[in-house]
């Protein structure tokens, strides 16, 4: 009999090409996305070398970091991004990748479109020099964030020289309470293991309350993962991943459709698999989140107070919670309820699809957002943007006050323009609140999106519970 | 990839945890095509004002760690986004080896494939480094990757943790791309496969 296995350790056998005593596993790639930030100097080295792409189909690239939000028949005004975009279609024409870029039907964010398309499937190894390519964990696919040099490593062979990591069980039990979201159950995790806390693990998500969430609300959990150092996220496929898949355009069809589902129900960890390590989370306990420092987890339950470096012993813990508040600019010991914001950022790989974008309209539905605020709705994909406004969400945005965009990472990375001013305060659903991320001096107030929409409303930040109906 | 055998060089700290990718370089920066002038814009928010001029606080604008090859930072070294433009603008400074308790996984996998050492050591020795540089600001640590030891000036030694694999590229100078190619034949074989899986 075979000892019982994990997901991950299912998916990781399945791809060792190779393995050379105390030497890094050849792991396969099954699919391999690509945008223009962190793949041109990839292209530059096979060139220099004189390398083709391998299996060009296995590869698809979209246009999303750099790319502009405002309307797209306007000429891209920063010439570097413009000229890194021109270079990525240039790669992709020279050898022979799929694109989607700008003008292209289907561009967006990566992690948005790869499960969108159906290119996402259940068992694959899927890699992207992107950190956030956890996203696609959510599937029940090991998903993981490379760099430049190995992003060449899987163009020129499609494959991976990889150590095998630690497996780390995050067990989320119980019924979420009304106003508390997928982004929540992820805040609070990277509260309590810290942002390193997953570092040389995978998460793999399970318990009651992870089964009955939505794909989108899956891909939010993953998403966040690598905020808490581990490098990818899993959650076993079920009917709801098959639900989701069945009948995009990328995902098998017909008899290789009844062939993969079957391949796909025996991914899920077998009963008795152990686990390197294993936390549990209660849903009920858990309450809206927010961040109020420079890392993910900085973050508080949004009635409780900012935490005091007066009660903190550890000297380098304390002179770090100093530092994070200084530049916040916040007063520990009071709560972040009513902090005044100047940005609300709704979309980002995090929180941009179409179920966060009806949840937030939702509440700004018959609203005016508040007076002297910037609200930004950015889709994640064209497909998405063309989604809301089939069902009348832009509609919504627009008539509350709401800027309705182009599809990107937009104020999530700050690389396009979309950007904070120094010492502004913003609540986004993005995913990273350093120093600087949204924009030069700005500062960044994790939250779901539910919780942004009830800040846009407000003008402060607003616990959305008392402002949902009944 | 540059080789990695031995250093000895002044050191400079910067004693802050959870040091992230955004800090050592930020997103604005990404939007070259090549490796050129990243350099320039290492820990740019932190070293720069926002007229451009140098903050004199800042460790790397300190004449007395002009020079330094090793970069001694806090905890949790190089997390957030998989940007390998960090460990460029790190080397294009100069710097070899980042000594720190951890690092996070993808900043270590991108550091080592530009010949920059993460080094980890204890939180005892991580404490008792600080207090060194604070005591000696040019006080020199030597690095020898073979034996996978650091020396301090008074002759002590402690020994660091790094897979063979990785030290074995370092100290040839190996790129593992190399490497990869040459398993097409396992590669092929494998791909022979391909659907009869998940």
């Amino acid at each position: 009999m075979t000892e019982p296995q994990t997901l991950f350790q299912k998916i990781w056998n399945n791809h060792v090409v190779a393995q050379e005593v105390a030497s890094p596993a050849v792991l396969y790639v099954d699919l391999h996305l690509v945008h223009e930030v962190t793949s041109p100097q990839a292209f530059t080295g096979l060139r220099r070398r004189g390398l083709r792409v391998r299996r060009p189909e296995k590869t698809v690239a979209t246009a999303d970091h750099s790319i502009p939000t405002h309307d797209r028949s306007l000429p891209i005004a920063d010439e570097m991004c413009a000229r890194q975009i021109t270079q990525l279609e240039v790669n992709c024409r020279d050898f022979g990748i799929t694109l989607y870029g700008m003008g292209s039907p289907h561009q967006g964010i990566v992690h948005v479109i790869g499960p969108e398309l159906g290119f996402t499937q259940p068992g694959h190894t899927i890699v992207c020099g992107d950190s956030h390519t956890s996203t696609h964990g959510a599937f029940g696919a090991l998903a993981f964030g490379i760099g430049t040099s190995e992003v060449e490593h899987v163009l020129a062979t499609q494959c991976l020289l990889q150590r095998q990591p630690q497996t780390f069980e995050v067990r989320v039990e119980g019924q979420l309470g009304p106003g508390v979201s997928a982004k929540d159950i992820i805040l609070a995790l990277i509260a309590r293991i810290g942002i390193g806390g997953g570092t040389g693990h995978v998460i793999e998500y399970t318990g009651s309350a992870i089964r009955a969430l939505s794909m989108e609300e899956r891909m939010t959990i993953c998403n966040m993962s690598i905020e808490g150092g581990a490098r990818a996220g899993l959650i076993a496929p079920d009917d709801t991943t098959f639900d989701y898949l069945h009948g995009r355009e990328f995902a098998p069809h017909g008899a290789a459709w009844d062939a993969a589902v079957t391949r796909w129900r025996s991914l899920p960890t077998d009963a008795g698999a152990v686990y390197d390590k294993t936390i549990t989370l209660d849903a009920a306990a858990l309450e809206p989140m927010i961040t109020y420092g420079t890392n993910p987890g900085m973050g508080i339950a949004i009635t409780s107070r900012v935490p005091d470096p007066a009660d903190v012993s550890d000297p380098t813990q304390k002179a770090a919670l100093d530092k994070a508040l200084r530049y916040m600019d916040i007063q520990p010991g009071h709560p972040l309820l009513g902090h005044p914001v100047d940005v609300v950022f709704i979309g980002s790989c995090t929180n941009s699809r179409i179920s966060d974008l009806r949840l937030a309209a939702n509440l700004l539905r018959g609203r005016k957002v508040a007076d002297n605020l910037r609200v930004m709705v950015v889709p994640g994909s064209q497909d998405v943007k063309r989604q809301a406004e089939a069902e009348g969400l832009a509609e919504i945005f627009k008539a509350a006050g709401a800027e309705w965009r182009e599809a990107g990472c937009s104020m999530c990375i700050a690389m396009n323009g979309d950007q904070l001013s120094p010492g502004q305060y913003a609540v986004s659903t993005s995913n990273r609140n350093f120093e600087g991320r949204q924009g030069k001096g700005g500062r960044t107030f994790l939250a779901s999106p539910l919780t942004a929409a009830a800040s846009a409303l407000t003008g402060r930040v607003t616990d959305p519970r008392t402002l949902l109906e009944n | 990839m540059a080789q990695f055998t031995t250093l000895t060089s002044t050191v400079a700290p910067l004693p802050m945890n959870d040091v992230d990718t955004d800090q050592i370089i930020p997103a604005r920066f990404l939007k070259a095509t090549d490796k050129q002038g990243l350099a320039a814009n290492l820990f740019a928010d932190w070293r720069f004002n926002a007229d451009g001029t140098p903050r004199p606080e800042f460790v790397l604008n300190q004449p007395r760690y002009q020079g330094a090859h090793i970069l001694l930072a806090g905890h949790n070294f190089g997390c957030g986004s998989s940007r390998e433009h960090a460990p460029w603008a790190l080397t294009g400074n100069g710097f070899t080896v980042v000594i720190s308790t951890s690092f996070a996984d993808i900043f270590c996998n991108n550091a080592l494939k530009n010949g920059l050492l993460p080094l980890v050591v204890d939180a005892e020795t991580h404490q008792m480094l600080f207090d060194l540089i604070e005591e000696v600001p040019t006080a020199e640590l030597t690095v020898d990757l073979a034996t996978q030891t650091l020396t301090l000036p008074t002759g002590q030694s402690v020994t660091f943790p790094i897979d063979g694999f990785s030290k074995a590229c370092l100290l040839q100078g190996a790129d593992e791309l190399g490497y990869l190619l040459n398993y097409d034949a396992q590669i092929s074989a494998f791909e022979a496969r391909l659907p009869a899986r998940g």
